[in-house]
């Protein structure tokens, strides 16, 4: 990394707004495509590195995609490769989804693009159908009782009783506290 | 004032959703459809559906979308700017103590517990979506007004996705095709 700052700068910017704008398909993606360019292009950072920055953007809330050119940006540059990437990352969306949002009530009047977007939603609903159906089977191979009842609880509360999902998931982000501190008291 | 609440608003989404891709779903449609009526189930969906053809997280999408709606471009960018901002704050610590002391058991144990949590949160959106598709909004759920047209488009689209194993969005647009076709021929 020999390159002034300045320059680096400007080259973290453009690979994220690069990454960004032509990634579809989500987080995992473009985690991967940020693997391949940083890692095995760039080379300034390290294979084994990469693989607890992707558990770190993971971790974090947020979209994947942003927290991923964070931690990237944060660990080339400190903070400002950090707002950097961020700002790379998030402006391509930003931009179409302004000028999709411009032309969305026209488009929506249309008799044609009006009905491709209504069978869309049953589209949309078999996707959402099967990324859940993948999701629950992780769950389930488990095999940890806990786990199971998290789920049915969680169900229950935001599909039955309409519990606000802010309060699910601080619920069970505290009793996942209380296990991790459960195990670690009972493991040593 | 409705630009402190959007900030608020999608602060909390992007605050609060865990696991990336689909897990802003519930997020997205507890603050802006359930609690402050900002966009329709209708809206909702094609909302998802745009963002599953743009790139991008869906959560800036919907900030975006939704901020122009409400409040124009300062909506936006205010909308925005409170989505990404928690992960701004959080992904930067969360590396700088990874960078310093390369150990987070704490973390991932709190999300061992949540990923069950969040898959049934998705899975409950994805209910509140196709009650939408099958029945329109807000009409009561009875046999007799069922939309069967896209009752079969959805049940082809978990073939095509399960089976044929066709991409999401080939699929979504083949949906569209399918319903457009009903409609002309005389649905």
């Amino acid at each position: 990394m020999k390159e002034k700052n300045g320059a680096l700068l400007w080259k973290l910017f453009f690979s994220t707004f690069y990454l960004s704008a032509f990634t579809f398909g989500g987080g995992y993606v473009i985690i991967t495509l940020m693997k391949k360019k940083f890692v095995d292009g760039y080379h300034w950072i390290e294979e084994e590195e990469m693989l607890d920055l992707t558990a770190i953007a993971q971790s974090a809330p947020g979209p994947i995609a942003v927290n991923g050119s964070i931690v990237v940006g944060y660990k080339l540059l400190g903070l400002r490769g950090a707002l950097v990437a961020v700002l790379g990352t998030v402006l391509p969306p930003f931009l179409i989804i302004s000028l999709v949002s411009v032309f969305y009530s026209a488009f929506r009047e249309n008799y044609v693009i009006g009905q491709l977007l209504e069978g869309m939603q049953a589209g949309v609903g078999a996707v959402i159908a099967s990324v859940v159906y993948d999701m629950a089977a992780g769950v389930v191979k488990e095999k940890n009782p806990a786990s199971l009842a998290i789920m049915a609880a969680a169900f229950g509360a935001a599909c039955l009783l309409e519990v606000n999902v802010v309060l699910v998931i601080l619920a069970c982000g505290l009793l996942g506290v209380a296990r991790t501190l459960w195990n670690r008291r009972t493991r040593v | 004032m409705i630009y402190l609440q959007m900030f608020f608003s999608f602060f909390q989404i992007g605050l609060f959703s865990f696991g990336g891709g689909y897990a802003a779903l519930p997020l997205i449609q507890g603050q802006i459809v359930d609690l402050h009526g900002w966009l329709g189930m209708e809206e909702f969906t094609d909302l998802i559906t745009i963002s599953q053809m743009t790139p991008g997280p869906i959560a800036i999408n919907a900030a975006t979308f939704v901020g122009t709606k409400v409040g124009g471009v300062l909506g936006s960018v205010v909308a925005t700017m409170g989505c990404v901002l928690p992960s701004c704050i959080l992904a930067t610590l969360l590396a700088k103590l990874y960078l310093k002391y390369r150990k987070m058991d704490l973390l991932q144990g709190v999300l061992h517990s949540l990923r069950p949590a969040v898959v049934a949160l998705i899975a409950s959106a994805g209910i509140s979506i196709l009650l939408t598709a099958f029945w329109g909004t807000g009409a009561a759920v009875a046999l007799e007004r069922t939309h069967w047209a896209m009752v079969g488009i959805f049940a082809v689209c978990v073939f095509l996705l399960r089976k044929a194993r066709l991409s999401p969005i080939l699929v979504m647009v083949l949906a569209g095709v399918l319903k457009l076709g009903i409609s002309l021929l005389g649905g």
